[in-house]
Order: C-alpha cells, then sequence, then structure tokens
C-alpha cells in the first residue's frame, strides 16, 4: 500500500498576504507621489534628499533583517526548531537584497553629495559593505551540500559570528576612518521637516510591510519544499516496503 | 581542559614539523606574494614603504586561509575527526588546541615575513615591542576565528571557495586593526599604534569565546 500523494496548495498566497501585498502597492504608490511631488526638495541636497525615502529604510530593514536571521540561527542550535530555520534562511535572503538597496541607493546618493560612488571614509558605507559580503557567505554556506541539519547547524554558526562581529566591524572602520562624511541619523538630527520626515517614515513602514509579505512567502515556499522532500521520501519508502512483500520478503 | 588543548596544539605541530608543509609550501608562498606586490607597485619604494603595513597583512591574511585550510585536512582525511570524538576530549579543547597550533604556524610565517619587507620593501622598524605584540594578539584573533570557521566548512566538496568568503570579511577588524598598529611601529603615519591593541584583543576574546562555545556543535553534527 503506498501512500496518498501530498496535498500541496498551487500558491504561497492568501488573504492575509493579498492585503498585506496591496498595502505594499498602495504603500508604495503614495512614497512616490509624496516623494516627487509633494516633499519639497532639500537647501543643501537639492533633489537626491530624495534618495532618503528609499535609503534609511532599505538600512533599516538589513538590520531588522540579520537580526532576525541570529535570532532563528540561536533557536535552530537551541531548540532545533525547524520553523526558525527556515525564518533564518529566509530572513537573509530577503536582508541581502535590502543590503544591495541600501549600498546601491547609498552610492548614487554620494555621487552628487561628495562627487564620488564611494567614500571609504564612511563609516556606515563600508561597515555595510562587509555586512552584504557576510551575508552572501551565510548564503553559500545555505547552499552547500550535506544533509539539511548539518546545512543549518553551519549556517547557524555563521549568522551568529556574522551578528557578534558587526559591532566590532563597525568600531574598527570607525576609528579607522577616523572621521566620518556619513550624514548624522536623518531621524535623530532633527533636520528633516515635515513631509520629507513623514515620507520617509513612510517608507519604513513600507519596507517593514514588504518584508513581512516576502518572508511569509519565502518561508512558505521553503517549508513545502520540505514538505515535498519528506513527502517524497516517505512515499519511496512505502513503495519499496511494497515491493519487498510482493516479492516475498526477498530484497 | 588545557592539558587536552595542549595535547591536540602538539599532535598537528607534529604533524606539521613531519609533513613540512608550512615551510616547504605556506612560507615561499608568503615570501612570492610579497614579491608580487613589489612587481604590481611598480618597484616604487616610496610607494611600497607607505603601504609596507598593509600589504604585510594582506600577505597574513591569504596565508591564514592556506594555514586553516590546512588544519582542516588534517582532521577530514583518514576519518581523524571522528577518532578525535572518540577520544573524549572536550570540543572546546580540541579548538583551542587547534587554534594554538595555526597561530604558532602564523606567528612563524609573520616573522619570516617580517625579514621580508626589511629586506625587501626597505621598511625601518621603530619599535619592536609594539609589532611583536600586534603579531601576537592579532594572530589569537586569526587563528580563532580561522578555526571555528574552518571547521564549518570541513568536509564540503567547494570548502576551498567557501573558506575566504566567510573568513576574511570576519577579519576585516584584524586587518584594520593591525595595519594601523604597524603604520605606527614602521613610523609611516602618525597614529597611536597602542590603542589599536585593544580592539585586536577584542576581536580575539570574542572569537575565542565563540569558537569554545560552538565548536562542539560543529565537530559532532558536520
Amino acid at each position: 500500500m503506498t501512500n496518498p500523494p501530498i496535498d500541496l496548495p498551487a500558491h504561497t498566497g492568501s488573504r492575509t498576504t493579498r492585503l498585506l501585498g496591496a498595502a505594499v502597492l498602495v504603500g508604495v504608490v503614495t512614497m512616490v507621489l509624496l516623494g516627487f511631488f509633494v516633499a519639497p526638495e532639500d537647501d543643501l541636497m537639492a533633489d537626491s534628499v530624495r534618495m532618503i525615502f528609499v535609503h534609511v529604510p532599505s538600512a533599516i530593514l538589513t538590520y531588522v533583517a540579520l537580526s532576525v536571521t541570529a535570532v532563528g540561527s540561536v533557536m535552530w542550535l537551541w531548540k532545533r526548531s525547524v520553523w526558525w530555520d527556515i525564518v533564518a534562511h529566509s530572513s537573509a535572503e530577503i536582508g541581502v537584497i535590502f543590503c544591495g538597496l541600501t549600498l546601491i541607493t547609498g552610492s548614487i546618493w554620494g555621487r552628487p553629495t561628495w562627487n564620488t560612488y564611494w567614500e571609504w571614509g564612511d563609516v556606515r558605507l563600508v561597515t555595510t559593505l562587509i555586512l552584504f559580503v557576510l551575508m552572501v557567505g551565510y548564503l553559500a554556506v545555505r547552499s552547500m551540500d550535506g544533509d539539511e541539519s548539518a546545512v543549518a547547524t553551519r549556517a547557524s554558526v555563521v549568522g551568529i559570528i556574522a551578528a557578534v562581529n558587526i559591532p566590532i566591524i563597525n568600531r574598527s572602520v570607525e576609528w579607522w576612518a577616523e572621521r566620518t562624511l556619513h550624514q548624522q541619523s536623518s531621524i535623530t538630527d532633527g533636520k528633516l521637516e515635515d513631509w520629507t520626515l513623514f515620507t520617509m517614515f513612510l517608507g519604513i513602514v513600507v519596507w517593514g510591510v514588504f518584508y513581512t509579505w516576502a518572508m511569509t512567502h519565502r518561508f512558505r515556499i521553503a517549508w513545502l519544499e520540505r514538505e515535498l522532500r519528506d513527502g517524497d521520501l516517505d512515499e519511496a519508502i512505502a513503495a519499496r516496503r511494497a515491493e519487498a512483500a510482493t516479492s516475498g520478503g526477498a530484497s | 581542559m588545557l592539558r587536552d588543548a595542549w595535547l591536540v596544539a602538539t599532535k598537528d605541530l607534529q604533524i606539521e614539523w613531519r609533513s613540512r608543509v608550512t615551510f616547504s609550501q605556506v612560507v615561499p608562498f608568503a615570501g612570492l606574494v610579497l614579491v608580487l606586490f613589489g612587481f604590481a607597485l611598480d618597484a616604487n619604494r616610496p610607494v611600497l614603504l607607505q603601504a609596507t603595513s598593509g600589504l604585510f597583512w594582506v600577505t597574513v591574511m591569504f596565508v591564514s586561509t592556506l594555514a586553516v585550510q590546512r588544519s582542516t585536512s588534517i582532521e577530514t582525511t583518514d576519518g581523524a575527526r571522528r577518532a578525535l570524538l572518540l577520544a573524549g576530549i572536550e570540543p572546546a579543547a580540541v579548538f583551542v588546541g587547534k587554534s594554538i597550533a595555526v597561530a604558532v604556524q602564523l606567528f612563524v610565517v609573520e616573522i619570516v615575513l617580517l625579514a621580508g619587507v626589511v629586506v625587501l620593501y626597505s621598511a625601518d622598524v621603530e619599535a619592536w615591542g609594539l609589532v611583536f605584540s600586534t603579531c601576537l594578539v592579532a594572530t589569537v584573533g586569526i587563528a580563532a576565528a580561522g578555526t571555528l570557521l574552518g571547521a564549518l566548512v570541513a568536509g564540503v566538496r567547494a570548502r576551498e571557495t567557501v573558506l575566504p568568503i566567510l573568513l576574511l570579511p570576519v577579519l576585516a577588524p584584524v586587518l584594520i586593526g593591525a595595519t594601523r598598529a604597524f603604520d605606527d611601529a614602521l613610523g609611516s603615519v602618525a597614529v597611536d599604534g597602542w590603542s589599536w591593541l585593544g580592539l585586536l584583543a577584542g576581536f580575539g576574546v570574542i572569537n575565542v569565546v565563540l569558537g569554545a562555545l560552538s565548536y562542539g556543535v560543529l565537530l559532532e553534527e558536520t
């Protein structure tokens, strides 16, 4: 007797993800309208100030994603929770995209502001680049051969190493550069006002909702992949047993 | 635990002494990198002098990936890893022992490299105490981080390429800190080199603790 085939859904969408997706779409359209037509240009940075509507939310979500990966990594090592392992992996994949976006928008913003795409004296830019390479390394470990549990353990240790070393990398770059060209925190320095500040906060919210939406889909895909693999294995074992039974136990 | 760590360290060093890989392959490689830097910078003495600290530590970074790969391969061949586990030695002691062995080898390479930069780049060492302290503290951090990440990629087909991707960005603070300390010791930049030792020590402590805590999981499960 063989097991019934696994009942896999045709897609990873649900009412919640559709609502989140719609919210992201509405949010992005609102951001475009506010960012280009309502928020005023800056006295010093002119139109390039609009880059912060994407840059700052991307940077914040990068650190959120890395933190979630670190927590997921600890939970895998501590509780052997597959759920947390998938969360850690999914968050790292999305975090790499945010991190890349932070670097690209930072470089584009740097060109008119600092007259260069890359400024070695900028602590946050250099730290973010090292973080990007570390996250790429994490994903490289995820793609290595070996059984799922061993790969998860390896990746978890890398996730924790990355998270623990980031503060010391940041501190070393800060001392090395001696001074930083980077803007002080756009949120706390009090220079942004009205629509500019509002649009940036809206960007953080929209990016946060996008992260939740993407995480939910990525998590469900990874979970279904795992179910499929386990189901295939169960099916193969059952088929083999049936075959052994029909041939009178000889195998 | 320290006794076990010392046993593992001497085991690795004995294997190294008998095979002579560090002396016959790693040291010549390090020297070759110094010569290649000389070609790349057009043997321009002022430029070489200015960049000596950075070139020295970049070479150490490259060498560290080789030393770590070598240290890892000792355990992956002939099921030595399983034997090590069955020997009943605490994983933390294995980690510390292997780190010590890697650190000793790196320290030897650094001394040879130091002679290399003095001869080839005409570097003038003004503070030997700072140079040796930097080498010592930085090497502990490099060996600890390297041994941990080496165990992580042990037995994997793509380990030769994955290890540098993981190790080199993690070692960025060591490259920065040790280069600045050397800048002071060689008199090429007016900075307080001793102040960087704190950062190097912090890096070393963090990675020794991380390694001692997680090495067991990697040794048993991967």
